[in-house]
């Protein structure tokens, strides 16, 4: 069931239309990946999502209801353009921003002790954010915008910044979020992050969704039918097989074997393929390789120019 | 509404607590009263060293006729030590010498003195006065009238001494003060202006550190952005009317703190003219002059209070407030619009203009406070606020007062619609060049 939905909704900014009738569904308890180069409208539609714009025509629902303004408790955003007051305290900044969410002080004050806890940030709470470094900065927004326990969340970019350990956690925080039944909306430009994290995707691109859907289903949708095989034998006879009939995209060693990488017709060929060479050499492993989201991405988009 | 609440606290809270806020609530009023106090007290510390100055007078006509003072000894020396003063001068021990060449009736610049050093505008005072002094006696006795003396005397006396008096409804007189109507006048116009360009641009720094902080969308997400920008608005005023409020107070105390040490009726020893003084026995001439200050003092307090204080600070709160919300809104529709502060130079100048402006008439409302110019400039908004403050001690017509304060609120709400579309907008914008052109757009784009 779609948890939040975007229907044919449009945007359009003086001379320029940042959303061209976009739709975009949402399953709930999902990771949402919203993809698509800069400026093409992701971070208007999630302005839209925040209501912090209003579309020009089309609408948002969550739960199957209209959004409405009392919906910013359930939301929880980190912007990508994100910062904090400098010469504030952290905690007392912390302490802010989770009231101006509908948290009261009492609840804010418990839940602010428990994420500092687990971050290990404990000490900071009494230090102005200009002391902090920008690594330190975004754990700080990152407690703020999941701490009033938002049913959607939206991450804007969330690992630019990062570096790898601060990443990592990051990353283990939105998992541990989503099993506690969060639903999730993730943009970015980090591919190897959305094969990671993301179930579901759409692609945005010059303000039209041009591309959705489970992100394994897509993947499958672009493959381009290339077979790895690792194998042990004579290659050059194999090669002199297999050129007959398809074409060897790539030969190399691979993991101690030796391996070719094959493009094969339409249709599930890897069983005409294991014929083909299973007299000639001894296979270990056989795989279908897929598209990285990367080669997805890129080839939609320059489809769609 | 309580998100805006929680915003102003905010706002208000931070900006209170900061040293450079505490340190201006203090040294404000003790400037203000140091502007009163100080030019007297450097006068009363002037140098008591004795000076003493050398005249060679080659006429020999005003031998004793300039009288030695208590700081100031005058020496006559003849005429032959001339050049040997001009050229030993900075050894001689003289302060000063005068030298007169010549009948000074006959020509009045053949006087001149000379020193190695500037020489201060008391010793030439009381040197032109008293030869000024003889000079016309001896002037008068070339009349060879009987009785001229006297008369010019007598015609010197004929003074015209028009005490002023304000008529009240019931037809009891009270002394009024043109003087003091104007210093009140100059000095409400002058805190409003200050205050409204203090706090506006306190205000317009406010919103643009938020976005380039890049706060503003973090806390977009949780509220309105014309919520932001009445807390961020709200909790200025609030800081500007803490200021001024301790700035009344802390003036008032330290009013009545000069008051009851320097012009009290109990023999207490004074230290204004810096003579120590012991019980009793202080000298006559300083018992006068406290009296004399003591009284001037009281006559000024019931001055003020002719102008009707209360009403008076009644309606500067209001045009204050008023004038400080019209401009904040503008202020923080600039804010919005741009990236730095470079950037706000070209904005800024319609809204200095009008301001500057209203300062001029303001000035010459001092002068002809029913005058045209100054009646339209104290009805528009974005004027009134300092001009209508600098007519208000004149008794302004009550109707004019509250069409101008309708108009004023009228302006403000304009000003904060205006200010607001473009606002929303322009938090959201980086990194963009903006002209008027741009901001236009903004403002037709949110009527969508």
């Amino acid at each position: 069931m779609a948890f939040l939905e975007a229907k044919d909704v449009v945007k359009q900014y003086a001379g320029h239309l940042a959303l061209d009738h976009v739709s975009v569904s949402v399953p709930e308890n999902t990771i949402f990946g919203l993809l698509g180069p800069n400026g093409a409208g992701k971070t208007t539609l999630i302005r839209i999502i925040n209501q912090i714009t209003g579309p020009d025509s089309g609408s948002i629902l969550i739960n199957n209801k209209p959004l409405k303004s009392s919906d910013i408790a359930r939301i929880g955003y980190l912007p990508e353009e994100r910062g904090l007051y400098k010469k504030m305290k952290v905690g007392e900044q912390a302490l802010y921003l989770a009231q101006l969410k509908d948290l009261s002080r009492r609840d804010a004050l418990k839940k602010l002790k428990y994420w500092f806890e687990k971050f290990e940030i404990q000490a900071w709470w009494d230090k102005k954010v200009e002391e902090l470094s920008k690594g330190m900065q975004q754990k700080v927004q990152f407690i703020v915008t999941i701490l009033h326990n938002p049913q959607l969340l939206i991450f804007d970019e969330p690992f630019s910044g990062f570096d790898p350990i601060n990443a990592s956690l990051l990353k283990d925080e939105i998992l541990n979020l989503k099993k506690e039944g969060a639903t999730i909306i993730f943009s970015t430009h980090n591919m190897s992050s959305v094969e990671a994290l993301c179930d579901h995707i759409t692609l945005i691109n010059n303000g039209k969704a041009i591309l959705n859907g489970a992100v394994h289903d897509i993947r499958y949708q672009y493959r381009e039918n290339l077979i790895k095989l690792e194998y042990s034998g004579d290659t050059d006879k194999l090669k002199e097989t297999i050129n007959n009939s398809y074409e060897i995209i790539e030969s190399g060693p691979s993991n101690g074997f030796s391996s070719l990488l094959v493009k094969m017709d339409e249709g599930n060929n890897m069983n005409q393929l294991l014929k083909l060479v299973m007299n000639d050499c001894e296979i270990h492993s056989c795989k279908e390789v897929l598209p990285g989201m990367d080669d997805v991405f890129i080839k939609v988009v320059n489809e769609n120019k | 509404m309580n998100k805006t609440i929680l915003i102003l606290q905010r706002e208000y809270l931070t900006r209170v607590r900061k040293k450079s806020f505490i340190i201006m609530t203090i040294l404000g009023p003790l400037l203000f009263a140091a502007m009163f106090v100080i030019p007297g007290w450097i006068a009363t510390m002037e140098d008591r060293d004795e000076r003493q100055i050398a005249i060679i007078d080659y006429t020999g006509l005003y031998e004793d006729r300039i009288d030695d003072t208590e700081r100031l000894k005058f020496e006559y020396l003849p005429v032959n030590k001339e050049s040997e003063l001009r050229s030993n001068f900075s050894t001689s021990g003289y302060y000063a010498f005068l030298l007169i060449e010549d009948d000074l009736l006959k020509r009045s610049d053949a006087i001149r003195l000379f020193s190695d050093g500037q020489i201060t505008m008391d010793v030439r005072d009381h040197i032109t006065r008293n030869l000024r002094e003889f000079l016309r006696n001896e002037k008068l006795r070339t009349y060879e009238m009987e009785g001229l003396h006297e008369i010019i005397a007598e015609v010197n006396d004929v003074r015209v001494n028009i005490t002023t008096l304000k008529l009240g409804e019931d037809g009891t007189e009270k002394h009024t003060s043109t003087e003091i109507a104007m210093i009140v006048s100059i000095l409400f116009a002058f805190l409003t202006y200050l205050f409204v360009f203090i706090y506006g641009t306190q205000v317009l720094r406010g919103v643009m550190e938020e976005k380039s902080n890049r706060i503003v969308e973090v806390i977009i997400s949780s509220v309105k952005p014309f919520q932001l920008m009445l807390g961020k608005i709200g909790g200025i005023a609030l800081v500007a009317l803490t200021q001024f409020l301790l700035w009344v107070a802390l003036t008032a105390m330290i009013l009545v703190g000069v008051k009851t040490l320097f012009f009290s009726d109990s023999p207490m020893p004074s230290r204004m003219d810096g003579i120590e003084m012991t019980g009793t026995e202080y000298p006559a001439g300083a018992e006068m002059e406290n009296i004399e200050a003591a009284f001037a003092f009281d006559q000024i307090m019931e001055s003020i209070n002719t102008i009707n204080p209360v009403n008076t600070l009644l309606l500067f709160l209001f045009y204050f407030i008023g004038g400080y919300l019209l401009y904040a809104a503008l202020f923080a529709a600039i804010g919005a619009a741009i990236d730095n502060e470079t950037d706000s130079q070209q904005f800024m100048l319609p809204i200095t203009i009008p301001i500057i402006i209203a300062l001029w008439v303001a000035m010459a409302g001092f002068r002809n406070p029913h005058s045209d110019l100054v009646f339209w400039f104290s009805m528009i908004p974005l004027t009134s606020p300092i001009v209508m403050m600098s007519r208000v001690p004149f008794d302004v017509p009550g109707w004019e007062i509250a069409l101008s304060m309708v108009l004023l609120v009228a302006g403000f709400l304009f000003a904060t619609w205006f200010a607001a579309r473009i606002y929303r907008t322009g938090i959201l914008m980086y990194g963009k060049k903006v002209d008027y052109k741009e901001l236009w757009k903004w403002f037709k784009y949110s009527t969508k």
